[in-house]
């Protein structure tokens, strides 16, 4: 069992506006693209868990050409609002790090 | 077919960030269409297009507009500015114009200014909500007549139009309130017979400066040379390079599609874009589509007031405090919102009380996953009240209470919270909310921008 951070060069979320948040996850080989697309470790169904939001409403695009996997999802807590975290969402991408590949 | 070919100059992607004064002197001398700069963005939150503000500094500001001005006006070409003072209304459109007007005192520069005002006045956005010109995106805040009249300020997001207008009218500098990102850039390209998939997606590539090389070591410019086929793109600073990789990436940054852009007037459409390296450090871009759109829409921005902060910042270190913080966090409220009744009369609904917990899930909220606890945590206690004053009334009584708030483990009278500072109380000032995700589709790209010309 390996941790996503091991097969990427970049994990990184922000803002797409005030009221979504995209994922860049970008990858150092077309190997461990592969490994993670086929472990299923990231998924639609694996985003809407870890953020709390309708599997219907996550935007999945795998970008072969860059090696990249993007996800955008809208936020729960719209930036600035009186409770929101994080303003920019630039720390959202912090679960995904971690994140269990199964080999 | 014409062949003109348009140098674009970013200068780089924030104007309040700067650039180095050698690599915008180059880009210049090596033979510009214009020099546009991004000036603004939605992203530090809706504090700046509700209060008002300007995001400064100021001086920083200036230093980067009298460089622009400065070699621009000397090469004879256009300056554009979009989202002129961070959020674009009006209050910050002014404040930039103003820096322009002491520039140009200052220096006896003369030219030809247009500012293209973006603010919408409520009555103006109200009739057209009321027309049902106004709909939503998603996600969207819920947004009725009423919900307009209430909030502070809203602005439209500009597309290309309104600044060809400007520019067609002679303006060689024109300061823009809310701006598309990519309008700053495609504006000009597109005047000059530059095919508009090709515009946008230079536009793209060059609104964050620097931002699209390999590495950006400090904010910096970018250069694009269109033609009707495509844009190469290349840094004027030799210290940075562009590749295919880095610039293809950079299209997906801060976007919620990667491949699809949704502008004013249509879509950009990146699918079976090429990026290749052209030499050390450039990037030859050629491929994406341009789909115009059968409406013409701009987006709208919008800020409500919801009330002001107060916060205490506090550091727990006690392990038997630590071990039962949710218990301890529960039932402090509990007794703060008891005593804030008895002593101000006031409703726990009449105000929010948050206690953000660094250490703990202060950054993730409700999302956090880890439950292991370090051997200390930072403690917010938030208030949001509708005055300043309440606010900050009810700061001490939450201070007070948390500082001495039992646990069974200690008996007799403890303090568990250690505050750094005397007073422990900030008044943070007003709080906003961004009240729309709407768009307001228009007959005229130009209608709700009025622009004023002004000769220096």
């Amino acid at each position: 069992m390996r941790e996503l951070w091991q097969f990427t060069k970049l994990i990184r979320s922000k803002n797409a506006g005030p009221f979504e948040l995209t994922f860049d996850i970008m990858f150092k080989s077309r190997e461990g693209f592969n490994d993670v697309l086929k472990s299923e470790a990231l998924t639609p169904k694996a985003i809407a868990r870890l953020y709390r939001v309708d599997v219907k409403q996550v935007k999945f695009f795998v970008v072969e050409q860059l090696l990249t996997i993007k996800i955008s999802i809208p936020r729960r807590v719209f930036s600035g609002d009186v409770g929101d975290t994080d303003i920019y969402g630039g720390q959202f991408h912090s679960p995904l790090v971690r994140l269990p590949v199964k080999d | 077919m014409p062949k003109t070919k348009i140098r674009a100059v970013a200068a780089t992607g924030n104007l309040s960030t700067g650039f180095r004064e050698e690599s915008l002197v180059r880009a210049v001398e090596q033979g510009a269409s214009f020099v546009g700069c991004d000036a603004g963005t939605t992203d530090s939150g809706p504090y700046y297009l509700g209060s008002g503000k300007p995001r400064g500094p100021r001086e920083g500001v200036k230093r980067n507009l009298r460089l622009v001005l400065r070699e621009a006006l000397k090469a004879g070409i256009p300056v554009i500015v979009g989202s002129a003072g961070h959020a674009g209304g009006r209050p910050h459109l002014e404040w930039t114009l103003e820096i322009v007007r002491e520039l140009a005192r200052e220096h006896d520069w003369h030219f030809k200014l247009a500012a293209i005002d973006s603010e919408i006045d409520k009555d103006v956005l109200a009739d057209a909500f009321n027309r049902g010109e106004i709909t939503p995106l998603s996600p969207a805040p819920p947004l009725d007549d009423r919900a307009i009249r209430h909030a502070e300020r809203f602005v439209a997001m500009m597309g290309i139009e309104p600044i060809q207008q400007a520019l067609t009218a002679g303006a060689q500098v024109v300061i823009g309130g809310r701006c598309s990102d990519l309008a700053i850039y495609a504006a000009l390209p597109v005047l000059r017979e530059i095919p508009k998939s090709v515009a946008f997606h230079a536009g793209k590539i060059l609104e964050c400066g620097a931002a699209s090389a390999a590495q950006r070591l400090y904010p910096d410019c970018m250069v694009a040379e269109l033609d009707q086929d495509g844009f190469t793109v290349e840094p004027p600073n030799p210290a940075i390079r562009c590749t295919p990789q880095s610039v293809a990436a950079h299209a997906l940054y801060e976007n919620a599609d990667p491949y699809r852009l949704v502008e004013s007037g249509g879509d950009l459409d990146t699918t079976d874009a090429k990026y290749e390296a052209v030499g050390e450090s450039a990037v030859r871009v050629t491929g994406s589509r341009f789909t115009p759109s059968n409406k013409y829409t701009v987006r709208i921005e919008g800020a409500t007031l919801v009330g002001y902060r107060s916060i205490v910042i506090a550091g727990i270190r006690d392990p038997l405090v630590l071990r039962q913080l949710d218990t301890f966090l529960s039932t402090l409220r509990l007794v703060i919102e008891r005593k804030v009744s008895d002593s101000m009369k006031l409703p726990a609904d009449a105000y929010s009380l948050n206690f953000r917990v660094y250490g703990r899930n202060g950054t993730l909220g409700d999302l956090e996953q880890v439950s292991e606890a370090g051997h200390e945590v930072g403690l917010i206690i938030d208030v949001v009240a509708a005055t300043q004053s309440v606010a900050a009334d009810i700061i001490p009584i939450a201070s007070h209470t948390g500082l001495h708030h039992p646990i069974p483990e200690h008996e007799g009278l403890i303090s568990n919270l250690a505050y750094p500072f005397s007073p422990g109380g900030i008044d943070a000032g007003p709080v906003y909310s961004f009240c729309i995700n709407h768009v307001w589709e228009l007959t005229e790209p130009c209608k709700p921008f009025a622009t004023k010309m002004e000769v220096l």
